[in-house]
This record gives C-alpha cells, sequence and structure tokens, in this order.
C-alpha cells in the first residue's frame, strides 16, 4: 500500500503524470519541516505579517446568554486576509520557493484560500492562478477582484457543479499540465498524499496556541473543541494537538444544507460512503455507481462532496464526532453571534457556531468549550442579506 | 495469445475510443461495429465519470452527457454484452478508481468477463496504488493497463516491468485533447519500456491527424486516438458512426504506413 495512510483512508490516486511531482513534494517538505531555517522564517511570517498568534477569546455575553458552558472562541477571522487559510498559504508558498518553483496555482471555495494564496504570491514574488467554480465567483464576487487586485488570475470554471469540487478537477488538470515551475497549492487536509498531512502540520499552530492559551487562562483542557468541516483543516489544525487528550471531545460540524433528508446538502459524514476520489480514499458524497453527487450548501466553503482521510479515521475510530448543522441554523448563528459578541464570523464558521449553542446549555459552568471561528463573515454580508429576503448586491 | 496480445501480433495497432452512452449506448454499439470495420485493432469504451480529472473538455462534455442521457455503468455492460457476439478485437475498458470501486472490484471484474472486456485503463491509479485492483484484475484474467508519462523517467523501467496487455505511453503534459504538436522525446521513452519488457507500447494523448498517427506508430506499436473521435461523435450524434468509421479507416492506414 503507498505512503500517506490513515488507517486504510488515504493514499495518492493520482494520474502518473503527478507522480514525480508529489514524491518531490514529499521529499522537499520531509527535509524542510525540520530545516531550523525554514521553521524560523515560517514563525516569523505567521508573527509578523499574519498576526499570529491569534486571540482565545472568552465570549462571556454568549455565555450567559446559553448558561451553561463557558464558551471561549479561537479568533482566526482576525488572522491577515480574514481566515484560518493564510497559515496553510504562507508554509505552502514559502515551500515552493525553496523547491524553486516560480508559479502557484490553487482551488477555492468561498475564495478565502484563494485570497490567502494569492496574498502569499505577492509577498514572496510568485506567479498566481486561482480555480474557482463558477457559481462562487458569483457568490463571493468580491474575493474574485481581490485576488485580481492581489496580481492573481481567476480561473472560472464552468464544468460540472461549477462549484469546489470542479475547481479541484481544474486544479489537477492544470497541474498536469505544468509541473516542472509550479506547485498545486492545496487548500485543505485532503488530496493525494502528502498534501493531508502538510496541511494539517501548518494548520496545527491553531490547536497548539488554544492549549497553551487555555491553560494560561484556566488552568484546564476544555472539555470540547468545536470547528466547522468542508475538506476539514481548520477543524484538523484545531484537533490534532487534542487527540492524545482523550478528555477533550473534538466535534466537527458539517453542512447539512437544506437538512440530511434533503438531497440539498453537504454532509459528507452523515449521508457519505467510502470511495476514491481527488487523489484519496475516503468518505464521499456519491450515488450507486460512484458518481460524485452535486452537493449543496449555503457555505461555498463547505460545499464539497468529500472529506479529508484523517477525519474519515478519527470519525470511524470515533475520536471525533461530526454533526450536521443546517443552512437556518448556520445563517441564525451568523445573526446571534453578530449580535451577542460584535463579531461576524464566516458563515462556515458560522455552522460550528450553531452546534456550541445546541451544546452549551447542556453543559456545566465549569466545563468549557473553544470553538474555532474560521473566518471573518464580511465576504457573506450580501448572500445573507439575500437569504433573509434583502435584495444586495456587492 | 490474448486477443490484447493479438492485436499487435505482427503489425502497429490502431487503438480507438470512444465514450460510452453518449449521446445514446445505442450510438455505442453502432460505434463500436463500425470501428472495427473501419480496421480498428482495439477499442478502449470510456465509463462516464462525474469528474474525468485526466480528460479534457472534448471527453468531459462527453461524459457528461452519457450521464445525463442516463448511461450507467450496468447499462454500459448489457451494451458491451450484445456488441460482444459481433465485435471480435480486444475491448478495454477507462474508467476512474471510484466508478470500479463503489461498483464492487470482484462484481466489476466479473461482469467484465462475462462482457468480454479484456483489459481496465484507470488514469488514476499509478503504480503506487495498482494493488487497489490488480489482485482481483488478476484472478479474473483482465489486465490492468497502466501508463507512462513524459514526466515518469525513473519510474518507466519500474512501471514497465509490471505491464500487463499493453503500455499506455501518454504522449503529453497535461489532459486528454487534440494537440498541434507532440513535442515529448517519446521514442526515448519507448526505448526505456522496451530495455524491461516485451509487452507492446502504444502511444496516446494529442493525436489527432493521420500524420501524427503514422509518426507515433513508427516509434512504438501503436496510436491510441480518443479526442478526435468523440469530437465527430458530439457533431454528428447518432449519425456518427459512418463518419467515425471513414476517420478510423484514414486513421488505421496511417498506422499500416508505419510498419514500413
Amino acid at each position: 500500500m503507498s505512503a500517506g495512510r490513515f488507517g486504510e483512508f488515504g493514499g495518492q490516486y493520482v494520474p502518473e503524470t503527478l507522480m514525480n511531482a508529489v514524491h518531490e513534494l514529499e521529499e522537499a517538505y520531509e527535509h524542510y519541516k525540520n530545516d531550523p531555517e525554514f521553521i524560523k522564517e515560517l514563525d516569523q511570517l505567521e508573527r509578523e505579517y499574519a498576526g499570529r498568534p491569534s486571540l482565545l477569546y472568552y465570549a462571556e455575553k454568549m455565555t450567559k446568554d446559553l448558561g451553561g458552558a463557558k464558551i471561549y472562541l479561537k479568533r482566526e477571522d482576525l488572522n491577515h486576509t480574514g481566515s484560518h487559510k493564510i497559515n496553510n498559504v504562507l508554509g505552502q508558498v514559502l515551500l515552493a520557493k525553496k523547491m524553486g518553483k516560480t508559479r502557484v496555482i490553487a482551488e477555492t471555495g468561498a475564495g478565502q484560500h484563494g485570497v490567502a494564496t494569492a496574498t502569499a504570491a505577492a509577498l514572496m514574488g510568485m506567479e498566481c492562478e486561482i480555480f474557482m467554480g463558477k457559481e462562487d465567483t458569483i457568490r463571493q464576487a468580491l474575493n474574485v477582484f481581490r485576488m485580481e487586485l492581489l496580481g492573481a488570475k481567476v480561473h472560472a470554471v464552468e464544468s460540472g457543479t461549477q462549484t469546489l469540487k470542479d475547481a479541484v478537477n481544474e486544479a489537477m488538470r492544470e497541474w498536469t499540465n505544468r509541473v516542472d515551475d509550479t506547485l498545486y497549492v492545496l487548500g485543505s487536509v485532503m488530496g493525494p498524499h502528502p498534501f493531508p498531512t502538510i496541511v494539517r502540520d501548518f494548520q496545527s499552530v491553531i490547536g497548539k496556541e488554544i492549549k497553551q492559551q487555555i491553560l494560561e487562562k484556566e488552568g484546564k483542557l476544555p472539555d470540547a473543541v468545536v470547528a466547522c468541516v468542508g475538506g476539514g483543516s481548520n477543524a484538523m489544525g484545531t484537533f490534532y494537538e487534542f487527540i492524545p487528550d482523550k478528555e477533550v471531545q473534538l466535534i466537527g460540524c458539517e453542512a447539512a444544507g437544506l437538512g440530511v433528508d434533503n438531497p440539498k446538502n453537504a454532509a459528507t459524514i452523515a449521508n457519505g460512503s467510502l470511495g476514491i476520489f481527488h487523489g484519496m480514499k475516503s468518505l464521499f458524497c456519491q450515488n450507486e455507481y460512484g458518481q460524485i453527487a452535486p452537493v449543496y450548501s449555503i457555505s461555498a466553503g463547505l460545499d464539497y462532496p468529500g472529506i479529508g482521510p484523517e477525519h474519515a479515521m478519527l470519525h470511524e475510530t470515533k475520536r471525533a464526532e461530526y454533526v450536521p448543522v443546517t443552512d437556518e441554523e448556520a445563517v441564525a448563528a451568523f445573526e446571534y453571534l453578530s449580535r451577542t459578541e460584535g463579531i461576524i464570523p464566516a458563515i462556515e464558521s458560522a455552522h460550528a457556531i450553531a452546534h456550541v449553542m445546541k451544546i452549551a446549555k447542556t453543559m456545566t459552568s465549569d466545563q468549557i468549550i473553544v470553538c474555532t471561528v474560521s473566518g471573518r463573515g464580511d465576504k457573506d454580508v450580501a448572500a445573507i442579506a439575500r437569504y433573509r429576503g434583502v435584495e444586495l448586491y456587492e | 495469445m490474448s486477443r490484447i496480445a493479438k492485436a499487435f501480433e505482427n503489425k502497429k495497432a490502431f487503438i480507438a475510443f470512444v465514450t460510452g452512452g453518449d449521446p445514446t449506448l445505442d450510438t455505442t454499439e453502432k460505434l463500436l461495429y463500425a470501428m472495427e470495420d473501419a480496421g480498428a485493432d482495439l477499442i478502449e469504451i470510456g465509463i462516464p465519470f462525474s469528474d474525468p480529472i485526466a480528460e479534457g473538455p472534448v471527453i468531459q462534455e462527453a461524459n457528461e452527457r452519457a450521464l445525463a442521457a442516463g448511461c450507467t455503468t450496468d447499462r454500459l455492460f448489457d451494451t458491451v454484452k450484445k456488441a460482444r457476439e459481433r465485435v471480435t478485437v480486444p475491448l478495454v475498458y477507462l474508467t476512474y478508481a471510484n466508478a470500479i470501486f463503489k461498483y464492487g472490484s470482484e462484481k466489476f471484474m466479473q461482469r467484465c468477463v462475462e462482457c468480454g472486456i479484456d483489459g481496465i485503463i484507470v488514469p488514476d491509479v499509478p503504480y503506487e496504488e495498482k494493488e487497489e485492483f490488480s489482485g482481483v484484475c488478476e484472478s479474473y484474467g483482465i489486465d490492468l493497463i497502466t501508463m507512462v508519462a513524459p514526466t515518469s523517467n525513473d519510474r518507466i523501467k519500474m512501471i514497465a516491468k509490471d505491464a500487463k496487455g499493453f503500455v499506455y505511453c501518454v504522449s503529453s503534459m497535461g489532459v486528454t485533447g487534440v494537440r498541434q504538436e507532440i513535442t515529448t522525446d517519446i521514442s526515448s521513452i519507448v526505448k526505456l519500456v522496451k530495455e524491461v519488457t516485451d509487452t507492446p507500447v502504444a502511444i496516446g494523448f494529442g493525436i489527432a491527424t493521420p500524420e501524427q498517427a503514422e509518426k507515433m506508430a513508427a516509434v512504438s506499436d501503436g496510436a491510441i486516438v480518443g479526442s478526435a473521435i468523440v469530437k465527430l461523435v458530439a457533431k454528428h450524434g447518432k449519425e456518427a458512426p459512418r463518419f467515425v468509421a471513414e476517420y478510423v479507416k484514414s486513421m488505421k492506414e496511417a498506422v499500416k504506413r508505419a510498419e514500413k
């Protein structure tokens, strides 16, 4: 069996044309992750450029209002570019540069990973092209212009469902076209090995900081950590440090769209089955013939028919729990956090907030929940207005 | 001798590809007859998949058309089974890992045997992952055909050493589709393959004109053409078989010229 397995999940299911490229990346990563110079440079970028460490904020009003567990928010929304995506991108683009690449390509759903990649490319002087489903370029028009402003070329992908999965297809196709000078900067803990490991490692800074911060503030570990899951990068970054701490519950929140029983959802753990797609063996929403399902969520960032292989393993081994959250619940949480704490979360992150709202009151006041706010919600304001019947366009 | 080996015996092979169920399964059946009659030595049939990541726009659209028209793996098996009563050339399926995996690889190979499929090509299963299907392929006598690419370099010998059926040599970087020019140094790739195996080598990706087919067949054991045929199907729909037959005939002649 190939490298990069999490139990039976993972692997390297890519065309032969890409095999030397993924091997080259794996070798480079294995080398640089232990290289003191690389570690120092990345650490400096994270602190001086991205604004790390991000705050761990005690949401006192929310805690009192819900009347149960003490709620802390990990503020990834305060990072430069407005989401956790920058953590991974700074690492991968720096790695690309060390590898002698001059061009990076990436897929994007909501546009956050695309914006982060375009930002890092601008900073490090790399050529940058972003693939984004046409449907998403409409939902997230502002982010398209933002990427262009940063000097990236944005391709609107018109094949298939014109969303995140099609953007990944197209980015992979483009990578097979040009591997010599190009690195595919994958945005989530998915795809062929070594991406799920690389992205997890670069994102694990979230959980490491949470642990240190909560021990400083509370002198003990949280009872639960909660994060939203599409491919699963902010959730894996949040969870990873806590996997050995069995007393800490790990909860991932999937996008259930109009409901898990409605065909319009993107809840992979709830509805998916084992398959092989986008370079990995994992769980996917698909039909009996293995055709990948056209999934749906109000959140472009969670609108993906699969889940990263390490999440599939955490689910199978029951180390983590995955729960579905509907559009309606997410929008209500989006509004609730805005009003209650003055924090407008990304609609993706609002899925995690919605679940916190459900469980906090079932817990006691000496218990602690940490919820990762993976991104800020400015990009979603117009879409939420439209969801509520206000004809607002960017 | 297997049907695939026979297709390359004492000649250069012309290999034709068509997407199953595009625009209808009935057309696919007629295309199989037409292509065989026109001289195709081996036929690849694509099982349509929702997300064919190794395909360019032409075959992507064919996959979408076939799925929209209701083609399923089971229906395509039925069509192939029927066509097999008449078709004698080797038939090879091209599809993606998930179509086989989700169907159940054991059940899939069983049906391949029933329907007279000789081999499978799975572009998203590289050498390192071939164990996913190689065991079950072997027990049912289905050749799992491997690919080598312009980037394979030091991997070529490793891949070719275990090759079954034929070695599918990818002519160019990128995805399937018609190309003006093929710039890869194909002959040195073929040479490396030949150092370790007697399994024939056929070249695909980007071949559309008789001149290209002749050139590619001259340095290998055969030429594979997909997008150019699928384009004719897209243009002529149910009327495609006679246009495809005419095209296959000209391509077969070109490949024959390379035998000299």
